[in-house]
């Protein structure tokens, strides 16, 4: 059953040749087999799940249950789900069990997606390769001794171990996307305001945005519906019309414009990532579409600016952990400072405190304008590279991280070298952009990602391409060996 | 940065670092902060920072009561509380 498409589940869900209890349990056995050895889960709620099972099958019994009605799926551990512990993958939330449901949790539920457990990240979503979670580090499907990328690296390694059919996930600076590409999946991060804020815990306010992660870009587009709502709890969530976008997936790509940034084939990308990306550029063009020479000028700032901005604005959403209203708090406090500086310092790991200094540091008196709003500055150029890119093309294609899945502690020690696997998908981040990554390949035996950016609200055209894609290629079909 | 520097930090950002630690801490964030310094050499003369990706402004809406009172459900995920307050040490002697 596990290596089925979601389509192909929910047909049999509906016509009931399967019930959801016999998939939840599918997926719950193989969790309980294989997870030990991937860390992809930092709690299953087998439970919940089967009676989430049940509830489904009552609904399906009667014939007018909703399209999703049944599907297992897991939840990244940063979205609150009622009753059931949200970590957040810090010691901070270990104790911290939500009164409420985040708005896209509540909108799986009321659809009757049955929720397998939560899984593991990197420490309030801070790192590109799940080594900073306080659960320990996910180890990539393909390679146990190579990180799955991050923050969402428990959602990648989940969906490439076919432990569950999608996830949720979460992208600030690409943590969607570089995951999805390390672990040989497809993952889409949604226009920023696109899909609902509300009840997922805040790394970077400007820049959150929930997403998610499956085998294909289809099983995507039957997922994306129901994460999409419009939300009055999240000030910045974007009432725009929302189209169905599985009825758009197979159009043709006859005239499509692609935009290829001559900036993301630079130094450092690895030969063979580069390799795969061309492949897919030439399939693309023999689908019908154009290939078009682009320069976004300001790329090279995107990750200095995204180190300014990203840390500030944790650093002012992480203030509210303090050790009084919930969350972790230090034992025998001498005083109200000293209750606060030591339940944060106990609570917080070593990543998420450097980056809280560093943007205390960029918005401190003296060097806002420096730091601050320079680097706000640097957004809006470069956000103008992409606005003027759009005028002449449809989607911009190119890769999604510089090279393969890496082995653990190789850039550990250095949080320069770290960031700068990020480099492709940052920009996307800062410009509000929707960004895909899919797999085209391998390299070193690795999955090369393929990211695909679209312009505003363009998910259903960006969705669209990359279901022709796998449909002429079978790269998305690639699981690692020993998942069986 | 130097020692003083991080511990001045360290108070703004109400953390605590070991002493056994500055010189480390000193360091990473030191890396950090020369490569954002490539903005520098940015010219930015006449652009408007970017706050938000759209340029949204705030929603307004109705000043109506619309949430359900949940303070008994936040209270008791609080590490400690009494009477409907939160418990920390004592301020004011």
């Amino acid at each position: 059953m596990h290596n089925q498409s979601i389509a192909s589940l929910l047909a049999q869900l509906h016509s009931r040749a399967i019930s959801s209890r016999e998939l939840t349990t599918h997926y719950l056995e193989r969790i309980k087999r294989l997870d030990p050895q991937y860390n992809s889960f930092v709690t299953l709620t087998e439970d919940q799940a089967l009676k989430q099972a049940d509830a489904a099958d009552s609904l399906l019994a009667q014939g007018n249950a909703h399209a999703l009605c049944g599907l297992p799926i897991a939840h990244k551990d940063i979205f609150c789900t009622e009753g059931v512990r949200t970590s957040c993958g810090s010691k901070m939330l270990d104790n911290f069990i939500p009164p409420y449901n985040a708005t896209i949790v509540e909108n799986y539920l009321n659809a009757g997606v049955v929720m397998l457990g939560k899984t593991n990240m990197d420490e309030f979503a801070m790192g590109s390769s799940n080594e900073t979670s306080y659960y320990g580090p996910v180890k990539n499907p393909w390679n146990v001794g190579c990180v799955p990328g991050g923050s969402s690296g428990g959602s990648a390694a989940a969906v490439a171990a076919r432990l569950a059919p999608a996830a949720t996930a979460s992208d600030t600076g690409g943590s969607i996307r570089q995951p999805a590409s390390l672990c040989g999946i497809s993952g889409i991060k949604p226009t920023y305001g696109r899909i609902s804020r509300w009840g997922m815990i805040a790394f970077a306010s400007s820049l959150d945005q929930a997403g998610l992660m499956a085998t294909s870009a289809e099983d995507l587009s039957l997922l994306l519906n129901t994460l999409t709502s419009f939300d009055a709890k999240d000030a910045t969530c974007i009432d725009e019309p929302i189209p169905n976008y599985a009825s758009t997936l197979s159009q043709p790509l006859k005239g499509l414009k692609i935009g290829v940034p001559v900036e993301y084939f630079g130094a450092g990308l690895h030969p063979q990532t580069e390799a795969a990306v061309k492949a897919a550029l030439a399939q693309f063009e023999s689908m019908g579409a154009t290939l078009v020479e682009i320069t976004l000028p300001h790329s090279a700032l995107s990750v200095p600016a995204y180190y300014v901005i990203a840390p500030a604005e944790c650093s002012a959403n992480l203030s509210r952990f303090d050790g009084v209203r919930y969350g972790h708090r230090c034992k025998d406090p001498q005083d109200l400072e000293d209750l606060y500086r030591r339940s944060r310092t106990e609570g917080f790991g070593d990543e998420v405190k450097r980056r809280i200094l560093v943007g205390s540091y960029a918005l401190s008196a003296g060097y806002y304008d420096a730091y601050f709003t320079k680097a706000q500055q640097a957004r809006r150029l470069i956000q103008e590279d992409f606005v003027a890119a759009f005028k002449q093309v449809d989607l911009i294609l190119g890769p999604t991280c510089p090279g393969p899945a890496f082995a653990f502690g190789s850039k550990t020690k250095d949080p320069v070298a770290m960031y700068l696997e990020d480099i492709y998908t940052i920009a996307t981040n800062l410009a509000g952009l929707p960004g895909m990554s899919i797999p085209c390949g391998l390299a070193d035996g690795l999955p090369v990602g393929l990211q695909i950016i679209g312009n505003y609200f363009a998910e259903g055209l960006m969705l669209n391409a990359a279901r022709q894609y796998q449909q002429a290629t079978s790269f998305h079909t690639l699981a690692p060996a020993n998942i069986a | 940065m130097d020692a003083d520097q991080i511990e001045k930090l360290a108070k703004l950002a109400r953390l605590n670092i070991a002493p056994d630690q500055v010189a480390e801490v000193a360091d990473r964030i030191s890396n950090v902060l020369r490569m954002v310094d490539q903005l520098q050499a940015l010219d930015t003369t006449g652009v408007a920072p970017m706050s938000h990706p759209l340029d949204a402004v705030s929603r307004l809406r109705a000043d109506v009561v619309t949430e359900p009172n949940v303070r008994e459900a936040f209270m008791a995920i609080a590490p400690a509380c009494e009477d409907g307050l939160y418990l920390v040490p004592k301020v004011i002697d």
